[in-house]
């Protein structure tokens, strides 16, 4: 359908580097950054901190895979090993997969998408960058200091007496938990006050959804992670007691405390990975998304819902049977939503017009991983196998599954699909597909082994095992290998066409939402010029130019008012 | 959902709030006797609370002091916080966050209440042969 | 900013951002923001309630009992003086709003002022829970309390109706959940009286009392973080006041402080009763 043209919009499309004005190199100087109140600088610079952890933590993940290829002693002692796996935990959780989505792609694409020179709060946004990386420094620090052995969960009594850097690791996550904290703030704030007059709820593009919905999360459970481990840090240095049973305190309580945070938290890290999948789904299938008030809704529903399950983290932990069938319960019903949308998803691909960009193969992939992750959880949701199942591979595969399977890759379909907008280049889609099965491949062959060994008994977090688990550890490791170089070459695709990539065109996977009218990369204030705000699912407009290599909108051949 | 695009002025990124005024700020200065006839009802229910500790009421005695000191946060909020003239958003985001809190202490009561006795008391399940 | 507020006298304008519309929307905005901000201040403090709540439902011998180690006149007191700070504060952003700045930055003052007020008397009640040691965790001299009673002064403040209340204890709890408690009620009578104007008996002193004062010490001592950053807004406030820089189409600061300024008193409504006033 006609999308209803005016004379004035800019949208004829050709990327607008000619004149050097866009926002990163309209002005220099590492200030010009540091201080920079501008959302998109502010967006890739979280991006570069984001990924230079996801490597941190990726190093620390392939020592810990390789210490495991012999039943014993490998490369280190079985106090290294601890150190590792908590190392490579608490960096993968709290500076990788937690800020990941909203920090680097969101501060970039929400005000794009919103018609906004800028989020509601700029300066609260480099307030979060900046403590996003005093918390990493001290997280990176709390290495120096001795490390920590007690797993990223921190569980007292045993985080409370043992020795090493526990306090610098939680007051690093104190500090870590604030940055989450001031950029939910700020995306709550701008959904709610810098909406376009046109753009209702029901208007705006699912990712804003799911970055609402996180934001919620991110601003009613991360306070909760502060006071724990405020009290944590309480019983470590003043002994206050309260998690001590010498001194009447309850080591459980701790876990009501972290789990009441940690388990939302899984939710902050999927509800942004499910948005972007809403949205290339529908841009890649140039159809239409189905059912967008289930996904809308579904979106807030799992934001609230993900506060009722925390006990299925503690069934075997001494919690009351009471609240363990009541948590149980609930846990069944929490998987219901996300159900929703991958139905959702499969229902907007059916007969749609199928494009294998490298954004889209990443988002089939996480359609299919994420399915594995959601169902396993359900046999961890059932009280009878999770007694069997718990601190087992299982629950590590599980959780890969979900977090990396699920939202890892989901950033990577992010990252690929709006890197022209963000750099204004394009990459060799047929390297960026190679690294994507690549990554696909090594993730399965790393985590799918890991399912049958925690079924079988072989417990998480052990330093040593017995001699019958070895043949799962080598492939498992080997597969650990192969997802390093599926995600070196991912890495390098992209690295590659910031020095070689073609000039990126306005639009040039033919999407209808907001951000693709501003310039590839785009200006400093971001858009120059009238918008034409249509439905966001709505691809009748566009069409194909062969000269641009990218989509233009039909009846409007103006120059972009960009340029 | 395939009408006509709409056009937007970035350089108006015009809210969807109606705005009265024209977008100039117009204060709302709350009157000085509500203010004072708040601050006198919050001295009041202090003394309220206080006094009656002095009566054993047994559980309800902090059922009350509970439900005194919600009427207190309650007068706060509406009137020193000016909620009672603000968009209900704040509301709603304030009473959300008391809601999660209650949900939070709820089932943590529920969850201790149901195996305290058991651990304090000594009693382990026999292990059937 | 100020320069312009300074020119325009009472009606200083504000600075609206390039990204915001209009002052309204620019004005909306931080309030919204400073809200969510207080709903994460909420939650923080909540956790912390939390605790409370399930210590107190399992071990309610320990609150009966540590409750009357505090000074329940000086709780009192220090709730009036931040409810008066919170009607001043109140007070001073329609000030602000009305360009009223004398009264403004007199307001402001006086907010300070029971802020420092409130500081003193938590001091006081530290400094002697100090002296008696009555502190945290194994901190606790649980001899002193047994040689001294843990008095203010020089003799315990006895929280006369508190010996009804031991006794009633008694009967409630007869089968309560330790067996020393049960002991420790049923034991007492009229003698329990005089020790508890002389000194306590070991026997007397529930078992981890120090409990309490691990949560009294960790809330009222987030809630006092809390006082103190308040304040340095309020000065931060006042120093601007005093400047002109607030009048009429500019007092978003002092309405936003204000909020802030309320909720460290909202945290107190609730801390005083559960704290100061267990029956």
């Amino acid at each position: 359908m006609n999308t209803g043209a005016t004379t004035t919009a800019p949208l004829a499309g050709h990327a607008d580097d000619h004149h050097g004005g866009n926002y990163i190199n309209c002005e220099s100087g590492w200030k010009s950054w540091i201080f920079t109140l501008d959302h998109k600088r502010i967006g890739i610079m979280y991006l570069g901190a984001i990924l230079f952890s996801f490597f941190l933590g990726g190093v620390f993940a392939l020592l810990v895979r390789t210490e495991l290829i012999t039943p014993d002693r490998t490369i280190m002692s079985a106090d290294d090993y601890n150190r590792m796996f908590t190392l490579h935990g608490a960096v993968m959780t709290f500076l990788f997969i937690i800020p990941g989505i909203p920090a680097a792609l969101g501060n970039f694409i929400l005000p794009l998408m919103l018609g906004a020179k800028d989020v509601a709060l700029p300066r609260l946004n480099l307030a979060s960058l900046h403590i996003y990386i005093i918390g990493a420094i001290m997280a990176v620090l709390s290495i120096l200091l001795g490390g920590v052995d007690t797993g990223w969960t921190f569980y007292t009594p045993y985080s409370t007496t043992t020795n090493g850097a526990v306090i610098m690791v939680t007051m690093a996550v104190f500090v870590l938990g604030f940055s989450s904290i001031f950029t939910g703030l700020n995306f709550i704030v701008t959904v709610h006050k810098m909406r376009p007059a046109g753009m209702g709820w029901f208007r705006m593009p699912l990712m804003l959804w799911a970055l609402y919905a996180t934001a919620i999360i991110q601003v009613l459970a991360t306070p909760v992670l502060a006071i724990t481990v405020l009290l944590l840090v309480a019983e470590r240095s003043l002994g206050i007691g309260i998690f001590d049973p010498a001194l009447g305190g309850d080591p459980v309580l701790f876990q009501h405390f972290f789990w009441f945070y940690s388990h939302p938290a899984v939710y902050i890290m999927i509800l942004p990975a499910m948005g972007i999948i809403s949205e290339l789904v529908a841009i890649y299938s140039r159809k239409a998304i189905f059912g967008y008030r289930a996904i809308a809704y579904s979106s807030i529903a799992i934001a609230i819902f993900s506060f009722l399950v925390w006990g299925h983290h503690m069934f075997v932990s001494g919690q009351s049977e009471l609240a363990t069938v009541i948590f149980s319960a609930l846990t069944f019903s929490v998987s219901i939503p996300s159900a929703v949308k991958v139905f959702n998803w499969l229902s907007t691909m059916y007969k749609g017009s199928i494009k294998l960009e490298t954004g889209m193969v990443y988002a089939l992939a996480f359609i299919f991983l994420f399915g594995i992750g959601g169902l396993t959880g359900l046999f961890l949701a059932t009280l009878a196998t999770d007694v069997h199942l718990h601190d087992t591979y299982f629950i590590v595969a599980h959780f890969h599954y979900t977090m990396m399977g699920g939202t890892m890759i989901a950033f990577l379909a992010g990252i690929y699909h709006w890197w022209p907008k963000l750099f204004g280049r394009m990459y060799s889609q047929k390297w960026g597909n190679i690294g994507a099965v690549l990554v696909f491949v090594g993730f399965n062959a790393t985590f799918f082994v890991q399912f049958i060994m925690g079924a079988k008994g072989m417990p998480r977090r052990y330093f040593n095992y017995p001699p019958e688990f070895e043949i799962y550890h080598q492939i498992s490791t080997a597969g650990s290998y192969l997802l390093a170089v599926g995600l070196f070459v991912a890495a390098g695709v992209l690295i590659h066409s910031l020095i070689a990539g073609r000039k990126a065109p306005i639009n040039p996977w033919g999407a209808a939402t907001l951000e693709w009218q501003a310039a590839s990369p785009p200006i400093h204030h971001n858009f120059d010029g009238p918008l034409v705000l249509t439905d966001p699912y709505d691809y009748s407009g566009l069409r194909w130019d062969e000269g641009e290599q990218g989509f233009v909108w039909k009846d409007r051949d103006k120059e972009p008012a960009s340029s | 959902m395939q009408e006509p695009g709409q056009i937007l002025d970035p350089n108006d990124t015009g809210s969807v709030l109606d705005e009265p005024h024209g977008g100039d700020l117009h204060p709302h200065p709350v009157p000085l006797w509500m203010l004072g006839g708040v601050f006198l009802a919050l001295i009041g229910l202090t003394v309220l609370t206080v006094a009656v500790t002095y009566v054993d009421l047994g559980k309800f005695n902090l059922w009350i002091a509970l439900i005194v000191a919600t009427l207190k946060a309650g007068l706060v909020a509406e009137v020193f916080m000016h909620l009672m003239w603000d968009r209900p958003f704040h509301r709603v985001a304030f009473l959300s966050a008391a809601v999660f809190v209650m949900l939070f202490i709820g089932i943590a009561l529920l969850d201790t209440g149901a195996y305290a006795p058991d651990v304090i008391q000594g009693y382990a399940p026999s292990i059937e042969q | 900013m100020s320069k312009a507020a300074r020119e325009t006298g009472y009606e200083g304008r504000s600075h609206v951002a390039h990204y915001f519309d209009t002052a309204l929307q620019q004005y909306e905005t931080h309030k919204l923001g400073l809200w969510i901000f207080l709903v994460t201040e909420i939650l923080m403090f909540g956790g912390l309630f939390c605790a409370y709540a399930i210590y107190r439902a399992r071990h309610p011998e320990i609150f009966m009992y540590a409750h009357t180690l505090l000074d329940k006149n000086l709780g009192a007191i220090n709730t009036i003086v931040l409810l008066f700070s919170s009607f001043t504060m109140a007070w001073s952003v329609r000030a602000a709003m009305l360009g009223q700045r004398k009264l403004l930055v007199g307001l402001l003052a006086v907010t300070l002022l029971c802020g420092f007020g409130f500081l003193g008397i938590k001091a006081i009640e530290y400094n002697h829970k100090w002296q008696h040691g009555l502190l945290w965790g194994e901190r606790f001299d649980y001899a002193a309390l047994q040689d001294h009673g843990g008095g203010h002064g020089e003799e315990l403040i006895v929280d006369e109706h508190a010996e009804e209340v031991i006794h009633h204890e008694a009967e409630e709890h007869g089968d309560s959940h330790t067996a020393e408690g049960a002991e420790v009620m049923a034991e007492l009578d009229h003698d329990a009286e005089v020790a508890l104007a002389h000194g306590h008996a070991p026997e007397d002193i529930p078992r981890n009392l120090h409990i309490f004062f691990g949560i009294y010490f960790v809330m009222t001592g987030l809630h006092g973080v809390h006082v103190i950053a308040g304040m340095i807004l309020i000065g931060w406030l006042l120093r601007r006041a005093i400047r002109g820089d607030f009048g009429t189409r500019n007092y978003t600061a002092v309405d936003l402080g204000g909020l802030y300024w309320h909720l460290v008193d909202l945290v107190w409504i609730f801390l005083f009763p559960l704290l100061y006033l267990i029956h």
